[in-house]
């Protein structure tokens, strides 16, 4: 990956960070800090099916780091509902010090104030504003009009929340696999296309709008295993994928 | 913890530094392996642009006693060239992920390196005579009308300038369907395995048409998958023994006698997690980026991203040593997560004797660890020692409170100036360090 360098202070080292734990003001609450680094990560797993071949490693501890989030906000019972009433507030609300999540959880305030929450949703294009950050951001996918209904709602329907996660994450993961090219689509229909600029390694494979994915065929030509894997169910998306080229070419 | 200075403490100095001087990197440039062979006399290096660097020790100057032979270009050649996967549409790196020595058996050399995808078996052969005197032919190679010839002689050798040829003796493709992150070479000397993300193969070196997966973690359910492979070597003495690392700080070590397909471990090399460190991080900075056996074959040693590990093999539970890379680091892992330095895959390596452990750090620092007095010591890879002989300073990186002289504060590393690659000549106290683009030769101080 290219390495940007560290240019974000506000995230680490603050040395009274330390021994201000108590919950004031000045220090953003362990949810929105939480939410922050799910935001992020989320990114990160966007960004990777931009790249040509994503990095399996990196995408499956960023994935797992995601669930792990998830995890912990399904125990606590709370999901983050971001405020986007004033856009640029919403940006900066997110960019916060994200240090206190560093620490051991044991470390931690105990106070999690629920705040909101938020749906993760299939369909990526909602809320696809004004500037990129913005953009990135919505990938948690924020109704805004729902924020004065977030703790009903979300008590009503918290497996439907989780659920609507959960195929998210799948989503991501089968995007690997190559096994719906038309959700690729979705996910990147709308996404701002200043990010293409974001990796200069990029520059052969610009301007070619099919993803690359790490996985999906196995290889033709591979020569016999002793133990053979079954490879049955990826036969089918192997044709249509040598379709689409040859329909495209 | 300083380890200059005193007792049997080694004294590192400067000896050489290869590659551009530039701040602009080109990145074909970039190195991405270093490695020694068995004698010590060659050291390869690959880098991101495919490409195979050989540096050959010069014999001992008897009249030199204090230094040893310096490295010098010995071959350069293409090993990858990059590729494009017209069926998935991708581009096919040409970037050298590792370099294998395989033990020397006649006059020339033999190397297997690799890419993503396709491993090179690559022999290196000096000719240093030439035959001359053909009846036939001219010296420059056209043929003699054969009426011309009026009298026959003997074609004789004769010496000829050195002329180090590199070629491509096997082609090994098309058995990795992810990135290939290790390859290491069997104590027979016939085998070696592969591994990707999700598989390990077997081959043998004479055939290239076909190899045996003998390790296939692969979830029939991609969306399942939550451990990948990070890196795989064969045990230095036992050639039925191999281990495996995983990206959730796992070690597996795998007997090839009990089945075909080794998806069950012998043994399991686990530490438990300390409760009191857990983060949402713990996961990715536990994940290995290395896995090294000692020449005994008694120890294994591990890399993760801010500890280096050392387990005995009759003990699974917990290492038997772990050494603190850059601890300073563990509360800043949100920035570095932010930056993707989280993934960073250092390497580690052993010395001749297994006595000291070496990895690499930011800032152009390397980390060495003495097993038996406890010292290690940072230094740092720059061209502002090179002078030779020069005796290199240990480094002290301040992690909180008062910065004293001579001290770096950790908010002014360098996070681009990373040491991910480096090696330790088998026999003698010489190290090869690679920067971004440079590879820096350090040595003892000798008498």
């Amino acid at each position: 990956m290219f390495v940007r360098g560290l240019k974000r202070k506000c995230f680490d080292g603050e040395e009274d960070i330390e021994g201000s734990l108590a919950g004031i003001k000045a220090i953003p609450s362990y949810n929105l800090q939480r939410q922050s680094l799910l935001d992020m990560s989320l990114v990160k797993l966007q960004l990777c099916h931009m790249l040509v071949e994503p990095n399996l490693c990196r995408s499956v501890l960023i994935a797992n780091t995601v669930r792990q989030i998830q995890e912990e906000m399904t125990q606590d019972g709370t999901w983050q509902m971001i405020n986007t009433q004033s856009t640029g507030q919403a940006s900066l609300d997110r960019l916060v010090s994200t240090d206190i999540l560093c620490r051991s959880s044991r470390e931690q305030a105990e106070g999690k104030h629920v705040s909101g929450y938020s749906t993760f949703n299939k369909d990526f294009e909602s809320d696809q504003a004004q500037d990129s950050s913005e953009t990135m951001s919505t990938a948690s996918s924020v109704q805004a009009s729902r924020n004065l209904q977030s703790n009903a709602w979300e008590m009503e329907n918290p497996q439907e929340n989780k659920g609507n996660f959960q195929k998210s994450l799948d989503q991501i993961f089968e995007t690997l696999e190559n096994k719906s090219p038309n959700s690729v689509e979705d996910l990147f229909s709308e996404v701002d296309s200043s990010y293409y600029d974001f990796d200069t390694m990029l520059t052969g494979m610009m301007s070619n709008t099919k993803m690359g994915h790490c996985d999906g065929l196995e290889t033709f030509s591979s020569p016999t295993t002793t133990a053979s894997n079954s490879n049955c169910k990826s036969d089918l998306n192997e044709l249509d994928h040598i379709v689409e080229i040859l329909v495209e070419s | 913890l300083l380890g200059a200075g005193g007792g049997n403490d080694i004294q590192w100095c400067f000896s050489q530094v290869k590659g551009a001087v530039d701040d602009d990197v080109a990145e074909a440039d970039i190195i991405s392996t270093v490695e020694f062979n068995h004698s010590g006399e060659l050291l390869a290096t690959g880098d991101k642009g495919g490409r195979v660097v050989i540096f050959q020790q010069e014999q001992e100057n008897k009249t030199q006693s204090h230094s040893r032979g310096e490295y010098n270009v010995y071959s350069t050649f293409q090993s990858h060239e990059p590729e494009f996967d017209y069926l998935k549409s991708l581009e096919i790196e040409e970037k050298i992920n590792k370099i294998r020595w395989l033990p020397q058996k006649n006059a020339a050399q033999f190397l297997l390196s690799t890419n993503d995808k396709t491993i090179k078996l690559w022999k290196i052969s000096e000719r240093d005579k030439r035959p001359e005197g053909y009846n036939l032919k001219e010296e420059d190679g056209r043929y003699r009308d054969p009426t011309t010839v009026t009298t026959l002689r003997v074609p004789v050798f004769r010496p000829m300038d050195l002329m180090v040829e590199a070629s491509p003796r096997r082609i090994f493709a098309n058995a990795h369907t992810y990135h290939i992150n290790s390859i290491s070479i069997n104590s027979d000397y016939e085998t070696y395995l592969s591994a990707d993300d999700l598989r390990i193969n077997l081959w043998h070196l004479e055939i290239t048409d076909r190899s045996f997966n003998i390790v296939d973690i692969k979830p029939a359910n991609m969306e399942e998958l939550t451990e990948v492979i990070t890196a795989a070597e064969f045990h230095p003495n036992s050639c039925n023994t191999f281990v495996y690392s995983s990206s959730k700080g796992t070690i597996r070590l795998c007997d090839m006698r009990a089945s075909a397909l080794c998806d069950r471990h012998s043994k399991l090399f686990e530490e438990p997690e300390d409760p009191s460190n857990r983060s949402f991080f713990s996961e990715i900075i536990s994940s290995i980026s290395d896995v090294k056996f000692s020449h005994s074959g008694r120890y294994m040693m591990t890399r993760d991203y801010l500890s280096v590990k050392i387990w005995d093999l009759n003990m699974e539970n917990r290492p038997v040593e772990t050494y603190q890379v850059h601890e300073y680091l563990r509360s800043k892992l949100c920035s570095l997560y932010e930056n993707d330095c989280i993934f960073d895959k250092f390497e580690c390596c052993w010395n001749g004797s297994d006595s000291i452990v070496m990895t690499g750090s930011y800032n152009n620092f390397f980390r060495m660890f003495d097993r038996n007095s406890k010292r290690d010591v940072t230094l740092e890879a720059s061209r502002e020692n090179n002078k030779p002989r020069t005796v290199l300073k240990p480094r002290k990186v301040c992690a909180s409170g008062k910065r004293k002289k001579d001290e770096i504060s950790v908010d002014s590393l360098d996070f681009n100036k990373k040491i991910l690659h480096t090696a330790w000549h088998p026999k003698e106290n010489i190290i090869a360090v690679a920067t971004t683009n440079n590879l820096y030769i350090f040595q003892d101080k000798m008498n």
